[in-house]
């Protein structure tokens, strides 16, 4: 049965409660990470393994376990922590619980293989803390998520939560509120970075009976999952964020719009308000302020378009999510007409703690122009990918080398990809910049909702644009001809040039297409469609070129450009690519040399992937004369090795 | 009434049938039936007071639905940013032609539906496949022959 919390002396006396009651502070704990990365990795086949190994080796009732949100380090999952020594274990199968049982909760003893081992050194460290891809963190905001299991909302209350709505709601007036946030300087991290209290102010200014306040949780940016991440491991700070909203702005209805492929940040979510208003923290008179507010959930149902503000409002009010013209902002006119403030998940989580730490603490992290910390989603062809919080004007170096580790399989870093289908690529030169809103704007790109996609000299720069074009001309709702057509016709001149049908003064094209985008798109979407595309003839006009003029694919990847040929050299005769060629086109036998006939390859790239390490014999060929196949059989000459 | 009427009822009770609710309504309906079955849309457009117009523009706008049936399995390949440039393209041509089928395509004995997916956000995994709500990271082409044997 919950508490009402009627007082903010309630909600004290429960945290004291809780912090008090036997199973906290004394007793071990393990967490097991259970965001969709561990998931996919078996997380909830750990959790089982943990409860059934310790009730075998009597350590029942004596230690904790418990499930928490995502920790970041997706590439090592399972992540499990045991507290209080903090000791962090990686990769763990439900194989290894009961060694970790065994050694570490009953012996105190670790379990070298499952810790942190540098790539490079082969430097091994069994503490969180000591890890580099959490040591050169700050996680102010998804710290927590480690500790809390997200089902329970006296885990979020021992953590201090709600304490800066209670001193919001007793201690500060909505104009202080206001102030404070304004103060602090935070700006939205959805994608565009305008002052979030700014946008407050205009909504709380707005003349009218009832107005709404929003949690944009449609991160519909490919490769990018920090807000899922909060929603599902605390959406508690999310709705506490947005209750303190509410309260500065005078709205007393508020929606939580979730995309449809999240459906544990729904279940979170859901959970989290049910758990608020049976402790009296939504509904009438909030922890005895007078302040009513109540909370709705509305699931997207997948279209990228429908994250823009005026089109998420549309959905929610039932119709198409389509954008409108907004000659009049949302924060004005939204929902049903009426004043409507829409923040990003990540930014109503910074709320609380610029309430409880107060503006100058907050203002005192980030750079001049970008206060406070942002989480970005390290992706692509990197070793550590994750979710890492930094304060802005982190260096991109930084955080790709120093968090990330570098790139896997010694390859050349080429470009990173920022601010999703609207932002841009950025190239090795620009890496040491230090990273905030205006500072990646400038570069031609965009902070976005913090998508890091990590390319290497395997990745054609010509093809990145061209899969961002072709996934908004998808997603275009297509109101507006600028950007139906325009992605239309762009997606087109680019899928030509990958497929070596491009001509002189296709780039060009390119280019004058955009500019008419950007300046005449009814929305977002479409003015900053062009982005992928001018960032890469920007930076990497010499990979266009060689496309257009050359038909060669300097990366490798344009599968029309490219072929697959075996040097008889290095071809062993093993069979594997003979065996496994799906089309029959690798030709050869036993002892005698492989060939692949070129009429006949359909270029699933199997012979190149199955062709054993140590020979690497499959070459892949852009641009160049394939030499011609042997005349008569030719017996094996390499000497087998290994 | 039939099976799917009765169904859609129940929903759209459920929302204590406020229109404002459509999206959300014909959601469940998707996740009920696994697609949007015409007298559903019907009924829906019947019980709200709605034009089926504006439910087949909300049908056919959302990735979401799926006015066709769908087949036992769905294999969804993600081909967000990160799983492009790890080689989810590549990865999705073999997947159709082992399935003989092209994205959003169903297969006749109604046994597999192949689709995409923007991101899952499990990126870590990438390429990653979805085979019946579980996850296989970086699959070669024999874990796929075998995923799909799997499958009944």
């Amino acid at each position: 049965m919950a508490t009402l919390l009627g007082s903010t002396s309630d909600l004290e006396r429960l945290r004291k409660k809780i912090l008090d009651s036997e199973d906290r502070g004394s007793k071990p704990v393990v967490t097991v990470c259970c965001g969709t990365g561990c998931q996919a990795y078996g997380s909830q086949k750990v959790m089982q393994a943990f409860a059934d190994e310790m009730e075998r080796q009597g350590l029942a009732g004596k230690v904790m376990s418990r499930g928490t949100g995502c920790h970041g380090f997706c590439e090592r999952g399972v992540v499990v922590i045991l507290f209080p020594d903090e000791i962090c274990y990686l990769g763990v199968k439900p194989d290894d619980v009961a060694e970790i049982v065994s050694k570490t909760l009953i012996g105190k003893e670790i379990v070298e293989r499952l810790t942190y081992e540098d790539l490079a050194t082969g430097h091994r460290c069994a503490k969180e803390g000591d890890i580099p891809f959490y040591k050169h963190q700050s996680r102010l905001i998804f710290g927590n998520n480690r500790f809390i299991d997200p089902k329970s909302i006296e885990d979020y209350i021992a953590w201090d939560g709600y304490s800066a709505l209670a001193k919001a709601l007793s201690k500060m007036t909505p104009k202080q509120v206001l102030d404070e946030v304004k103060e602090a300087k935070l700006r939205g991290r959805g994608g565009g970075g305008f002052p979030a209290g700014t946008k407050w102010e205009t909504t709380r200014d707005a003349p009218s009976d009832k107005k709404y306040v929003i949690v944009n949780c449609d991160e519909g940016d490919p490769g990018a999952f920090m807000d899922r991440s909060l929603m599902e491991g605390n959406p508690h700070s999310v709705l506490e964020g947005l209750i303190i909203g509410a309260y500065a702005i005078g709205a007393h209805e508020g929606f939580v719009y979730v995309r449809q492929e999240y459906p544990l940040a729904t279940e979170n979510i859901l959970l989290a308000i049910e758990q608020a208003e049976a402790h009296g923290l939504l509904g009438k008179n909030i922890l005895g302020s007078g302040f009513d507010f109540t909370v709705q959930v509305h699931r997207g149902a997948g279209a990228f378009v429908s994250g823009e503000s005026s089109a998420l409002m549309a959905a929610i009010e039932g119709r198409v999510g389509e954008p409108r013209p907004k000659y009049i902002r949302t924060a004005v006119s939204g929902i049903w007409g009426r004043p409507s403030n829409l923040n990003n998940v990540e930014t109503w989580a910074n709320v609380p703690l610029i309430i409880n730490k107060g503006a100058s603490w907050f203002k005192a992290i980030g750079t001049e122009g970008s206060k406070g910390t942002k989480i970005f989603s390290l992706v692509g062809k990197v070793n550590n990918t994750g979710l890492v919080e930094v304060p802005m004007g982190a260096t991109l170096r930084q955080i790709i080398y120093d968090i990330g580790a570098g790139i896997p399989d010694g390859k050349k870093f080429k470009a990173v990809q920022t601010g999703g289908p609207s932002g841009g690529c950025i190239p090795e030169r620009h890496l040491d910049t230090a990273i905030d809103f205006d500072a990646l704007s400038a570069l031609g790109s965009m902070m976005g909702s913090g998508g890091l996609i990590i390319m290497d000299e395997d990745t054609c720069m010509v093809d990145v644009a061209r899969y961002f074009t072709s996934f908004l001309c998808e997603e275009s709702c297509g109101q507006c001809i600028p950007c139906r057509e325009g992605l239309r016709q762009m997606s087109a001149i680019l899928k030509n040039i990958t497929e070596g049908k491009g001509q002189e003064g296709d780039v060009e094209l390119l280019e004058e297409l955009a500019e008419v985008m950007s300046d005449a798109s009814l929305c977002a979407l479409g003015q900053t469609a062009a982005n992928p595309v001018l960032s890469t003839i920007k930076y990497f006009r010499d990979e266009y070129e060689a496309h257009v003029k050359e038909k060669r694919c300097p990366a490798k990847n344009c599968k029309a450009l490219v072929a697959y040929y075996i040097e008889p050299d290095k071809c062993t005769a093993c069979g594997l690519c003979l065996k496994n060629c799906p089309s029959g086109a690798v030709k050869g036998g036993k002892k005698i040399i492989h060939w692949i006939n070129q009429v006949e390859c359909t270029k699933c790239g199997i012979c190149f992937e199955v062709c054993p390490k140590r020979f690497r014999a499959v070459a892949k060929l852009s641009g160049e004369v394939i030499p011609p196949p042997p005349q008569e059989p030719m017996p094996v000459v390499a000497q087998q090795k290994g | 009434m039939t099976e799917t009427e009765s169904a859609v009822g129940r929903i759209i009770d459920r929302y204590g049938g406020a229109k404002s609710a459509l999206i959300q309504i014909l959601l469940d309906i998707q996740s009920e039936c696994s697609w949007l079955p015409l007298e559903g849309m019907l009924e829906v457009s019947k019980r709200l007071d709605v034009p089926l117009t504006r439910i087949y523009h909300i049908g056919t706008f959302y990735k979401a639905f799926s006015l066709v049936p769908r087949g036992r399995h769905t294999v969804l390949v993600c081909t967000g940013t990160a799983c492009h440039v790890r080689g989810a393209p590549t990865l999705l041509d073999r997947i159709s032609e082992m399935l003989h089928l092209n994205p959003g395509q169903t297969s006749k004995d109604m046994k597999f539906t192949l689709d995409t997916v923007n991101c899952l956000g499990c990126c870590a995994l990438g390429p990653v496949i979805v085979v019946d709500g579980e996850y296989h990271g970086k699959p070669t082409a024999a874990d796929l022959q075998r995923i799909f044997e799997k499958c009944e």
